[in-house]
């Protein structure tokens, strides 16, 4: 199952709108994604669960999904955060 | 008279009778079902009605607000699909046998709590919005109609609990004159929306807001956080005075938006505006904007897996001048690079990205990346008055490397026979080397734009977006200003025009400071534009350079800003 850390730079922190960019690319994958950041995991899916993860700026945040799609929904999530959210603010 | 204080979070006055917005109460019963698949399918269909409702909100939000208050509603059509909070929902019918209604509200109840309990100020605000969002589903299943604002009929002040997004949208503007409510911090919806509409409003004043009788006279200052309940005739009267004489200024200001911005002696300036899209030049346009001093290009280059091509840059650049006919528009070329990545240029991750391999550096480094903006530049161009400029320029070299770049694409399009645009060719000033050698630059180069927001930071060795020393990065320092000076005086000597596109072209108390230096050109966000020329116009060119002489002369951003509020009245706040 594949699975990767990853530190999220954005200055709002998984919130607002990097948190809606990072549902809706989680959610054009069949697989399931989990997200884990300290003791609390969320489905990746899901609005709720990753806002109430509390990923601030500079969260390390751990992910791992299982499906057809697992390595290609890592690695467009892993593009996400590593672009900054493509800059939105 | 009874004072009421609160956050101050949108500003102005406004005086009216107090109208109490209540929605129906959602009485929610728990009770069992016998047939939990019929239950889960009543669930399914009042989910999609709400949605459908939530699309419309959205289209209504796009078109009257921001486009960040627009996302509050995409944010709650995520919601609204939420796979978590639908299991909740579901297991509670499924297992539990429970009403839809109760279900939800239960399933809700619990991500609200959760939220509610954070530390982050922006998570406990989004609880309202799970609130939202669960309220608008129950109204449909429990079939309650929606007008919390049935009676409103006349002007009046709007007190709640909290409001929320959709009830804020929903709102006749024309029926309000401001918001006093009892919850909420400065980053609430109804703070934002009061702020996008221009209206003032007093949020987190507490429970005793809700105990203002219906009707009572109601003064809202904006301006200072405070809610004045039933005031006498003389505090009315002081009120209404401040007020029309605010409100006279601003619509003093807006009347002649359209106009341009000469000072009483004669001496005339451009003032335009920071734009980043088609929409945003239309904007522009209606708040009297007299061309583009700033168009930022990365809206073409952002959310996407590509690179735009040339056709694609060259249409979008064409709607853009188009908006502006024959006015001038200053192209940016790609400010990308550092903090801004784009994951498909597959850029190494730098340790200080505001001093790495960014703008103008990466464009030289790998020019196939700006080559095809320049060819798109110069062929949109022709008919239109565009100029571009190259951002985070350090050196005399890498001007000449990047008008050889813009000459050789040049060159390539007459080859082919395409019509190509004669351009200014101009550099932003936003790094200290750039301003210091200002004298040199100028030989080369059609015009400067300044940029102060990254000049200041680069000046003052402070990061902006660091709240411990953002304070240093003012652009009102005296180390910023006596650069801004010597740029202005380096490029007058050469025939050179100069231009000055960073917030503080937009700060009403900089305009005289700036003025009174020489500068040719002020581009700032859209609705800054009135008030900016309002304030030109009520100067000579001696005045405003006898307020720069001594603005030079202070050594701090307070002092500075001291000065002008009492040589420039007009100024100050209105």
């Amino acid at each position: 199952m594949p699975e990767t850390t990853l530190t999220i730079q954005h200055k709002v922190g998984l919130h607002a709108r990097p948190a809606a960019l990072f549902v809706q690319t989680a959610k054009q994958f069949r697989s399931n994604i989990r997200v884990a950041h300290g003791e609390r995991a969320a489905n990746a899916k899901s609005i709720l669960g990753v806002l109430t993860l509390g990923a601030e700026q500079g969260a390390v945040i751990h992910l791992c999904a299982e499906g057809d799609d697992a390595e290609q929904a890592l690695a467009a999530l892993t593009d996400l955060i590593h672009s900054n959210f493509g800059g939105v603010e | 008279m009874k004072t009421l204080r609160g956050i101050a979070a949108s500003g102005g006055l406004a005086i009216g009778p107090a109208f109490h917005f209540q929605k129906a109460g959602l009485c929610c019963e728990r009770t069992t079902v016998q047939d939990p698949t019929a239950e889960w399918a009543r669930f399914q269909a009042a989910l999609a009605t709400a949605g459908e409702e939530l699309a419309q909100v959205c289209a209504l939000a796009e078109t009257q607000c921001q486009p960040e208050e627009a996302a509050i509603f995409q944010a709650h059509l995520l919601i609204l699909d939420d796979p978590d909070l639908l299991d909740q929902v579901q297991f509670r019918i499924a297992e539990q046998h429970l009403n839809a209604a109760a279900a939800l509200n239960e399933a809700a109840g619990v991500y609200i709590q959760t939220l509610e309990a954070m530390d982050n100020e922006y998570l406990r605000a989004r609880a309202a919005d799970v609130r939202d969002v669960t309220d608008r589903v129950l109204r449909i299943l429990l079939g309650v109609a929606e007008s919390p604002t049935a009676g409103l009929t006349t002007p009046a002040v709007i007190i709640a609990s909290d409001l929320t997004p959709s009830d804020t949208v929903l709102l006749d503007k024309s029926l309000v004159v401001g918001f006093c409510t009892a919850e909420g911090g400065a980053t609430s919806h109804t703070a934002i929306l009061a702020r996008g509409w221009g209206l003032p409003a007093v949020v987190g004043i507490g429970p005793q807001v809700l105990e203002i009788p219906a009707g009572a006279p109601v003064i809202v200052d904006g301006d200072e956080g405070a809610v004045l309940v039933e005031p006498e005739a003389g505090v009315i009267a002081r009120y209404r005075a401040r007020q029309a004489r605010a409100d006279v200024a601003l619509a003093q200001a807006r009347e002649h938006a359209h106009e341009p911005a000469i000072t009483r002696d004669g001496h005339r300036v451009e003032v335009v505006a920071n734009v980043g899209n088609v929409a945003g030049a239309v904007a522009a346009r209606e708040a009297g904007a007299e061309g583009i001093g700033l168009l930022r290009t990365e809206f073409l280059y952002l959310e996407r897996a590509t690179l735009p091509d040339e056709e694609e840059q060259y249409q979008a650049y064409r709607a853009i001048l188009e908006v502006f006919g024959t006015q001038p528009v200053v192209l940016r070329t790609l400010d990308i690079g550092g903090d801004k990545d784009l994951p498909y240029l597959d850029l190494p991750r730098e340790l200080n990205p505001f001093l790495g391999l960014r703008a103008i550096r990466l464009g030289l480094a790998r020019p196939e990346l700006l080559k095809p903006q320049l060819h798109a530049a110069l062929r949109a161009g022709v008919g239109h008055n565009l100029k571009v400029m190259f951002p985070m320029v350090a050196t005399v070299a890498e001007v000449r490397a990047a008008r050889a770049l813009l000459d050789e694409c040049r060159a390539e399009l007459l080859a082919q026979g395409q019509p190509v645009a004669e351009i200014e060719v101009g550099i932003m000033v936003e790094i200290p080397a750039a301003a210091i050698m200002a004298h040199r630059l100028a030989a080369e180069v059609d015009f400067f734009s300044i940029g102060t927001n990254d000049l200041s930071q680069y000046t003052l060795a402070a990061d902006r977006t660091n709240a411990q020393v953002a304070a240093l990065a003012s652009a009102f320092q005296p180390a910023v200003l006596h650069l801004v000076r010597d740029v202005i005086t380096a490029a007058h000597a050469r025939g050179r025009w100069v231009g000055l596109c960073g917030e503080l072209a937009g700060e009403p108390l900089a305009v005289p400071i700036l003025l009174g230096l020489g500068l040719d050109e002020f581009s700032m966000n859209p609705p800054a534009i009135p008030r900016v020329k309002q304030i030109i116009r009520a100067l000579t060119l001696d005045q405003a350079r006898e307020v720069a002489q001594a603005a030079l002369e202070l050594d701090s951003p307070e002092a500075i800003q001291a000065l002008v509020r009492e040589r420039v009245p007009a100024a100050g706040v209105a």
